[in-house]
């Protein structure tokens, strides 16, 4: 299990106001996946848009990476830089 | 119009070229004679990546006009090793990495190179205003002026040289 | 493999290697985007928008077509529409239909020097002609250049289809707000209201622009076949490739990509202006075509960096701590949305270990170039009011600058106001570096002052690809897909050196074409040291693997018997057997007969790379009769992972401040009534030069990142965080005036001075 976090304006638009929940999954991919399953549109927000922070680790552009159990994910703006 | 036929010498060859009235030094080093060293930066003479030198002065190539090239003698960053030795100056700049990009680096030398030829005793504030005609975006120029004071010392005999056996 | 555990027996990794391409660079040989030359090569010119806004009505190209010497003109109509579509492919999501209007107008002009058609002729001049023989009719409209202006009510309006995003519910009217971020933890009002001290002030900054001193060049050449090669100075080939496929409807292995040496890029070059243009225009004239920018050109159509308006409001506690901080971010996007607001929000704060934060950004279009990436996108900005309010709070609680930064610092464990725990950072080390630095003794002056502020930048990773290749005789190769703007290509050879175990003088590091290494992301981000470098260890451990097995084959034992040290094969214990050592040049002698060639590709995506933080101290003296700030001395401490290459990770520093105190000084954007720009040339766009400037002490602090095989952390971009603020806040010690606007040139000290401003602190 993982415990999702997600911003205000996130919430707001995609999960109904929940901004704290527990997912069952142990890679980034199947993180989508659940996400996208319990709040439609968000799975699909994460994998274009956002990066995934796993225990304060930002990654992003990446489904494959492995989430490990008891973990805490952010689910942040995609980082670029200059 | 027709071209203007020029006779002179660059970096100690005697050269001639046939040029437009409006093409500038810069532009014909670069685009008649394959001398691609010296850069362009503004084309207003504001950020010394064309730097050359005319008769031992420094000069922006991009604000002389080709034809005023005639009998006078040009130097270009082409002509500061001598075959595949460096000067001290070149091997200063690539032992403390004062460079990152290299694009200002050929008008930077130059212009050292005559600070040098004309003030081999120069202090670190000498040295900065001398170059202040040469933008560097990449380095904050730290590296730059330690080259430069480097290449001095070894030049007035006070350190051995740099240059690989 | 991890090196990262024992870093006194690294060999090469920390030391100062004169760079691969050094020779080249200082004898004027090494080839930049303008000095490529192909026969029958053709120069592109492009025709440039008088007006700031204006409907184009009609566009007539006949006589420029009919000038002798021109063989191509294109215009919008030469490039197929492209319908909305955000992409990552190179800093930050890229709408492609922005893109394609931004390199060709297509109905409208936005700013004063957007591209409306381009020639190609076999001359400059002739070229130039032909530009300016296009006629185009314009139906000139209001136009807007302040960000607040371009917010309010009746503003011009840039597009009819932009409706500010991130608020609720969705607009129905368009704007020129095309969106509202938010980051917020806590309750910040609640935890305002238990402030003891508060601290308030507004600041502006004003557009500031790259200013690499290449202008961008290219070359194009597209053959009867479709087939297309491009030599441009770009901080990324295959970015050039997937906005050139993008832009003209080609297929990516229609178009191989060459990487020039680059003449800076800094963000600026992460994407295309004149590459498609030069595309289309050599393939309707059959020739290579060559275009480079004027300097003009360069400053009225290539991206700046944003200006903008910070608000910040802080609330503490007399001890110290901070309860409650927010922040209002109002960012110029130019010309189409895309502003850094939302990093510059994301990194506002992220110094500090705070439990109430607000901060609220909005990026609006107004009639500017489109802003670019520039060295961490947004956050000087931010950093710019936050670090100063932090040192106005500091007078207010009578406290050390650098003490209440240590009692608010964010330290491991610290939740980041944008969301994640940090971890594995070193921002105390810097504070505690700067504080024991020599440069704090030195006694000032009448009229000097020391201003010390702070910065953040998260870094990127992504992906890379690295090849190692083994020559017969035991040199080798690395191939690597970035170009190299700041001596990465020497950290290459380092570091595959090291996994080799040999000197780094036999790794030759070449930056490769897209054809000829895999998929690399740009070269920005403060990644390549750490992604690439990633790729290319992995690459390199490959190969030792390989050369194990090759050297077992040769004494025919098993290849978990043989052990590789410095270079050598070696058995790995008496029950191996008796073998001389085989160094890596004779297996490689002997590859072809024990296998064919020894050599490797690795592509990776990299995560995890390690945010960078930075604590800088400035002096300054200001001369209160013309207003003019000297930097008597600057420091700069930063956590930079691990130094590949020493002398590369200082100049990033040096430069990086430099650029900063440019944007801290002088420069900025000046345009006048009619919306025209007024200083596009480096008289009147003031850079730092090098009589401007000391020396800068860059001191690098080492704490690794563990998911790097070396410990190495971007360190690029952090350093153009502080300095305004440090500079800022050094003039404020000086002589008492608190500047809120940016640049803080001699006409606004003596303005300031003259009007007695005081430091807006209050309680």
């Amino acid at each position: 299990m993982a415990r999702v976090f997600v911003s205000g304006s996130v919430a707001r638009h995609l999960t109904g106001g929940e901004t704290e929940f527990e997912v069952k999954a142990d890679t980034v991919g199947r993180l989508v996946r659940e996400l996208d399953r319990r709040f439609p549109g968000l799975g699909n927000q994460v994998e274009e848009s956002m990066a995934v922070a796993i225990d304060g680790v930002i990654c992003q552009d990446t489904l494959m990476e492995p989430i490990p159990p008891n973990s805490e994910i952010h689910l942040i703006p995609k980082i670029a830089g200059g | 119009m027709a071209k203007t036929h020029v006779t002179t010498t660059i970096n100690g060859e005697p050269t001639e070229f046939l040029c437009e009235p409006h093409q500038t030094l810069l532009d014909v080093l670069r685009d008649e004679l394959g001398l691609t060293g010296s850069k362009e930066g503004c084309s207003s003479g504001d950020c010394g990546a064309c730097t050359v030198t005319v008769d031992d002065r420094i000069v922006c190539s991009c604000l002389m006009l080709a034809a005023e090239a005639e009998g006078h003698s040009i130097g270009t960053i082409e002509g500061m090793a001598q075959g595949e030795k460096l000067h001290p100056l070149q091997q200063h700049f690539l032992q403390e990495g004062a460079l990152q990009c290299g694009f200002c680096t050929p008008g930077l030398l130059v212009a050292a190179k005559s600070l040098l030829d004309n003030h081999p005793n120069p202090t670190e504030t000498e040295a900065r205003y001398w170059l202040a005609g040469n933008l560097c975006r990449c380095t904050g120029y730290d590296k730059v002026i330690k080259a430069v004071m480097g290449a001095a010392a070894e030049l007035r005999g006070e350190t051995p040289s740099q240059a690989r056996a | 493999m991890n090196h990262v555990s024992d870093p006194k027996k690294l060999k090469v990794v920390g030391t100062r290697p004169i760079r691969p391409d050094g020779a080249d660079k200082v004898t004027g040989r090494a080839s930049f985007g303008a000095d490529m030359s192909l026969p029958g090569m053709l120069t592109g010119a492009i025709k440039r928008s008088p007006h700031a806004h204006a409907r184009i009505l009609s566009i007539d190209t006949s006589k420029a077509e009919a000038l002798p010497g021109v063989k191509a003109v294109v215009t919008a109509k030469d490039f197929p529409e492209i319908a909305s579509e955000e992409a990552f492919v190179g800093e930050g999501p890229m709408n492609f239909r922005d893109l394609s209007r931004n390199c060709m107008a297509r109905d409208k002009v936005l700013y004063e020097g957007h591209a409306v058609a381009a020639v190609a002729a076999t001359s400059t001049a002739i070229a130039a002609q032909a530009a300016a023989l296009i006629e185009v009719e314009y139906e000139v409209l209001p136009h807007v250049i302040d960000v607040e202006e371009a917010m309010a009510d009746g503003a011009p309006l840039l597009h009819d289809d932009v409706f500010t995003a991130g608020v609720s519910p969705k607009p129905e009217k368009p704007s020129n707000v095309a969106k509202r971020v938010e980051f917020i933890l806590g309750d910040v009002d609640a935890a305002m209201k238990t402030a003891e001290v508060i601290v308030e002030g507004r600041y502006t900054t004003k557009p500031v622009h790259q200013a690499y001193i290449e202008p961008h060049a290219c070359v194009a050449s597209v053959s009867g076949d479709g087939q297309a090669q491009v030599w441009c100075s770009s901080q990324g080939q295959f970015m050039v490739r997937a906005y050139c496929a993008k832009l003209l409807g080609m297929e990516l292995s229609d178009i191989r990509v060459m990487p020039a040496e680059i003449g800076g890029g800094f963000g600026g070059k992460t994407l295309v202006y004149l590459e498609p243009l030069a595309l289309a225009l050599s393939r309707k004239s059959g020739r290579p075509v060559r275009m480079v920018m004027s300097r003009e050109d360069v400053f009225r159509a290539t991206g700046p960096t944003s200006g903008g308006v910070v608000e910040i409001k802080l609330g503490a506690t007399r001890d110290g701590r901070i309860v409650a901080a927010e922040c209002l971010l109002k960012f110029q996007a130019g010309a189409f949305p895309g502003s850094p607001v939302q990093p510059a929000a994301m990194t506002a704060f992220a110094c500090y270990d705070l439990e109430n934060v607000k901060v609220v950004g909005f990026d609006v279009v107004s009639n500017r170039p489109k802003v670019a990436a520039y060295r961490a996108p947004g956050a000087p900005i931010s950093a710019f009011g936050v670090e100063s309010a932090v040192d106005d709070l500091a007078r207010a609680l009578n406290m050390d600058p650098i003490a209440l930064r240590e009692k608010n610092a964010a330290k491991d464990g610290t939740k980041a106001a944008y969301g994640p725990t940090l971890k594995d950072i070193g921002f105390v080390e810097t504070l505690e570096a700067a504080k024991n630095h020599p440069n704090m003794q030195v006694k000032l002056g009448p009229n000097q002052g020391r201003g010390v502020a702070c910065g953040f930048w998260f870094n990127i990773g992504g992906e890379s690809s690295g090849a190692v290749h083994v020559n017969e005789d035991g040199t080798v190769v690395v191939v690597s897909g970035n170009p190299d703007i700041g001596g990465s290509r020497a950290s290459m050879a380092m570091m595959a050196a090291e996994v080799l175990g040999i000197p780094v003088e036999r790794v030759r590091p070449i930056v490769g074409d897209t054809a000829s290494i895999g998929y690399s992301f740009l070269t920005g981000g403060s990644r390549v040291t750490f992604a690439t470098g990633m790729a290319v260890s992995q690459a390199a451990e490959k190969v030792v693997e390989q050369l194990k097995a090759r050297a077992a084959a040769l004494w025919d034992i098993s290849a978990e018997a043989v052990e590789w040290c410095d270079g050598t094969a070696y058995p790995a214990g008496p029950n191996a057997g008796e073998f001389e050592p085989l160094p890596l040049a004779e297996i490689a002698s002997k590859s072809g007969r024990t296998g064919g060639p020894i050599t490797a590709e690795v592509s990776v995506n990299a995560q995890g790379a390690g945010p960078g933080y930075a604590t800088h101290v400035c002096d300054v003296e200001v001369d209160r009769e013309t207003g003019h700030v000297t930097i008597l001395r600057y420091t700069a401490v930063q956590d930079v992972g691990r130094a590949i290459h020493p002398t590369y990770v200082e100049g990033q520093i040096q430069g990086g401040v430099t650029q900063g105190v440019g944007w801290a000084l002088n420069e900025e954007y000046i345009y006048n009534a009619k919306g025209l720009l007024e200083n596009p040339g480096f008289l009147d766009y003031r850079v730092p030069v090098a009589s401007d400037l000391p020396m800068i002490d860059a001191v690098m602090i080492e704490v690794p990142n563990p998911r790097h095989p070396f410990g190495a952390k971007g360190v690029g971009e952090v350093p153009i965080v502080p300095p305004m603020a440090a500079v800022a806040n050094a003039i404020r010690d000086a002589i008492g005036v608190r500047m809120h606007d940016l640049p803080m040139s001699p006409p606004k000290i003596r303005a300031a001075l003259d009007a007695g401003e005081l430091p807006m602190a209050a309680e």
